[in-house]
């Protein structure tokens, strides 16, 4: 069963190098993604980014224009996917309110501090 | 289980670093609009240096610094300035996170959004810097009776 797996991962492993030699060369002018038009005729979005950023939001870097006004959708769900990492930390993690202040009340180290 | 031991040269050393880090990090956070960097990297940067605090000299001093209270309050604010930020835009007329209806007077709608960038950048460092210190502080607190 052992050998199987290898076999599956190493399988997958080589799979995943072949399709990425499928991949474009970076910076190649000539790729999809770095076309003025895409293949259905439509303009573009990352020229669109490059001459319009500084114009739209008298910000030289782009890469903060892009992420907090173009794509500030994806940077909000970001931050609350960050928020939502803390509130679940402090609900698990927490000991729990009731149970900490009765230990204190009555002033004993019961055997479950020892945990 | 983790005992905290009071050592000089770690707490001298931590506390020289650790403004320099904190001004770096508003450095961040402030000049992300002409350099690499933002509210990500900046609020992360301000919580090395609140951690380093707390590692130093221990979690009942840097309460002094920063209390454990305030770590998910001031994340929940961080993400509220965030959408404060769109849902104003929204009420001034414009779509939700269109920072060009931010209601400030004599500005353009590229300096709006300019500003409505930093506002973002500020919500989301403060929310970063906050939960970091949060999640250190919740995987502390079952070790404080050892």
């Amino acid at each position: 069963m052992k050998a199987v797996n290898h076999l599956l991962l190493i399988f997958f492993g080589a799979l995943l190098i072949y399709a990425s030699l499928g991949l474009p060369n970076r910076g190649d002018s000539e790729a999809v993604m770095h076309r003025e038009k895409s293949p259905a005729g439509s303009p573009g979005a990352s020229s669109y980014y490059i001459r319009n950023a500084y114009k739209d939001a008298q910000t030289p870097n782009m890469v903060t224009v892009i992420l907090a006004d173009y794509r500030g959708y994806d940077t909000l769900g970001e931050e609350t996917v960050i928020l939502t990492a803390g509130l679940i930390c402090y609900l698990i993690l927490r000991r729990n309110g009731t149970s900490s202040r009765r230990r204190e009340e009555t002033g004993e180290e019961g055997a479950d501090a020892q945990i | 289980m983790l005992k905290y031991k009071y050592n000089p040269i770690i707490l001298m050393v931590s506390r020289v670093v650790s403004p320099f880090i904190m001004l770096f990090a508003l450095y961040v956070i402030f000049h992300g609009h002409y350099s690499p960097g933002g509210g990500f990297q900046g609020g992360t940067l301000l919580a090395a240096s609140l951690l380093l605090i707390r590692l130093a000299a221990g979690s009942e001093i840097a309460q002094l610094q920063f209390r454990s209270v305030l770590g998910t309050p001031l994340g929940s604010l961080g993400v509220l300035i965030y959408f404060g930020a769109g849902f104003t835009a929204l009420l001034f007329g414009g779509q939700f996170l269109n920072y060009g209806f931010l209601p400030v007077a004599g500005l353009t709608a590229a300096e709006l959004r300019s500003l409505g960038i930093l506002m973002v950048e500020i919500g989301v460092g403060l929310a970063v810097m906050a939960i970091l210190v949060a999640i250190y502080d919740d995987l502390l607190e079952g070790y404080q009776d050892d």
